[in-house]
């Protein structure tokens, strides 16, 4: 059993605002888009070094998006950037016919995603957003679990050719992975090897894995934890042959059960090796105004709940 | 032979083309893009700076966005007898298997489309973004869009149109196709837009009309006049008066053909109001 500690919590959103920053110095092509939160998004550093290739739009999303758009078309590479609800289901038509159908390199960043940004409640939380943008044709989803990671994705993105969807939330998080770990779009991450249970999970979740993982340990139950951090394209590699030694599967994320992570890997398990699994995220719910920690505690998106849905489905093998 | 005998000739084929797609697969709309016509030939055979192969980055070439999608069989018939792909490939319009789709899009990789449109109201927002590209890029070459009258109810427009006008796109020449017509019916009974000229100056564009919009010496001396007003700090409107389905005497003035194919009669009668000049496809 590997030991994950952490010095520091930082939230995810300043790892995407150090990672344009960081693209703002090495690739010119780069150009930057909001639409009047460029506190939110963190976008300062990469606006001061570089104000001929930031464009606040204002409050108007589908012109963000489709500005966005025709800024490819002479070869500039756009990260767009407001909150998930408003980069995804405000916009979707946008996304789908000037970005996603056109096949256009724009870099979607989705900051407050899922239910953390909290006390503003579920107007401004989204919890269908992955599942909205893994169901369009050719667009990739990220969702990574760190403030390291989420600085790694957002350099990795620019130099992948095609749209991205970005995702990442507004609460402080634990800091665990390493600062010069590559990103590999694509590829899950191994986190911790075990035998009798396969945990899969996402986002900020990963984290909440490794600590249910921890617990389990102490009472005999050596869970494989995995970070999967792309959602499409999914690495079936890596949960079948983990689910081939373990048997069976949860899956967590800060999303609705109906759409996310977990409908991918049943999909995946169902035609290629069914094997019993739980859905730790929300059950077709809005969301509500609260704290993150107290809206992680009533929705069930927390280690607690990871370690009861692992006692829960080691009786189903 | 003079120039514009030629671009009538052009003209009067890219009509038997668009009136032949539609029919064939008895689907498409001829209203808008017989309306249209000079307007797509005055861009592409006369007044756009442009490169003889399709790249779409369009770095150093004038640029052309037809927002409003659907009348794909004139923005066809427009680039194959340009150039972008064989003229014969019209044949395909609509069927399987086709890089003709119905409404024009980048996925099947056609030359000369760099965006797809159909879903209304986007168009002008996807211009204004290549038009800061070629900003960034010191490319001193222009942006064309298209979109029609009735398209201006969608509030897109209006988000773009206001960002345009703050942030000093001034080399972007966006022209309205002012038919009055939509599918339901006249625009002023749909959704009336109020007085189109004022509502452009009042968010700071510079408004321009061409008041013969099927009238080729008028469409290409309106846009010689908007290339001139470039580069002044304020984005380009051109309202172009067209009238729904020119050329064809049954379709004109009326909403019916928006979005309806001739039957073979009815095609019979529209070609013979337009005798073949350049030979048919």
């Amino acid at each position: 059993m590997k030991n994950y500690t952490y010095t520091e919590k930082k939230d995810t959103r300043s790892g995407f605002g150090a990672g344009l920053a960081a693209l703002g110095r090495t690739n010119p092509d780069v150009v930057a888009l909001c639409a009047d939160l460029i506190g939110s998004l963190k976008m300062d550093e990469f606006i001061k070094d570089n104000p001929d290739r930031f464009f606040q739009v204002g409050i108007a999303e589908a012109n963000m998006m489709g500005i966005a758009a025709g800024l490819t078309i002479g070869g500039k590479i756009p990260f767009t950037g407001t909150f998930a609800n408003f980069s995804t289901g405000r916009v979707y038509d946008q996304i789908r016919q000037s970005i996603a159908y056109s096949g256009k390199n724009v870099k979607i960043c989705a900051s407050h995603a899922g239910l953390t940004l909290g006390e503003d409640g579920a107007t401004h939380q989204i919890l269908e957003d992955i599942g909205l943008m893994k169901m369009l044709p050719g667009m990739t989803v990220i969702n990574p679990c760190d403030y390291n990671q989420t600085k790694a994705a957002t350099m990795a993105i620019a130099d992948h050719d095609g749209p991205v969807y970005l995702r990442f939330g507004r609460p402080s998080v634990p800091i665990f992975t390493p600062e010069d770990q590559e990103f590999q779009i694509g590829k899950g991450i191994q986190l911790q090897e075990g035998k009798d249970v396969t945990i899969v999970a996402t986002g900020h979740l990963v984290w909440e894995a490794l600590q249910a993982a921890e617990k389990l340990f102490a009472n005999g139950i050596k869970a494989d934890v995995i970070n999967i951090h792309t959602i499409k394209p999914l690495d079936d590699e890596i949960i079948l042959r983990s689910v081939k030694k373990t048997g069976c599967i949860i899956t967590a994320e800060e999303h609705n059960v109906l759409g996310g992570l977990g409908e991918s890997v049943a999909r995946l398990l169902s035609t290629s090796y069914p094997v019993p699994q739980e859905f730790i995220g929300t059950n077709d719910t809005f969301g509500e105004s609260g704290t993150p920690a107290q809206l992680m505690e009533k929705y069930g998106l927390n280690a607690d709940a990871i370690e009861k849905a692992v006692h829960k489905i080691i009786k189903r093998k | 032979m003079s120039e514009i005998k030629q671009l009538e000739d052009f003209i009067i084929q890219v009509r038997r083309d668009i009136l032949r797609q539609v029919h064939k697969v008895n689907s498409g709309h001829p209203g808008g893009s017989l309306g249209c016509t000079e307007f797509m030939v005055a861009l592409y055979q006369k007044v756009m700076e442009r490169k003889e192969v399709f790249e779409m980055d369009g770095i150093g070439e004038d640029l052309f966005f037809l927002s409003n999608g659907h009348i794909s069989p004139v923005f066809y018939s427009v680039l194959a007898r340009s150039g972008y792909f064989p003229v014969e490939e019209l044949n395909t319009f609509r069927l399987i298997n086709s890089r003709l789709q119905g409404h024009p899009t980048t996925h099947e990789g056609l030359p000369g489309v760099r965006i797809a449109s159909g879903s209304l109201g986007q168009g002008l927002s996807v211009a204004i973004g290549a038009a800061l590209s070629k900003k960034l890029n010191n490319d001193a070459h222009l942006i064309y869009s298209l979109h029609g009258d009735g398209e201006l109810q969608e509030g897109q427009n209006w988000e773009a149109i206001m960002y345009a006008a703050g942030n000093k796109v001034d080399n972007i020449i966006a022209t309205v196709d002012l038919n009055g017509q939509q599918i339901d019916g006249a625009t002023k009974d749909v959704l009336p837009m109020g007085d189109l000229r004022k509502k452009f100056e009042a968010f700071g564009w510079e408004v321009m009309e061409i008041a013969e919009g099927n009238n080729i010496k008028k469409v290409v001396d309106g846009l010689e006049h908007a290339k001139s007003l470039t580069g002044k700090g304020k984005p380009i409107c051109i309202l172009l008066h067209t009238v729904m389905g020119h050329g064809v005497d049954f379709m004109m003035h009326t909403h019916a053909w928006h979005g309806k194919a001739p039957n073979d009669d009815q095609l019979a009668n529209a070609l013979s109001q337009n005798p073949e000049t350049l030979g048919d496809y």
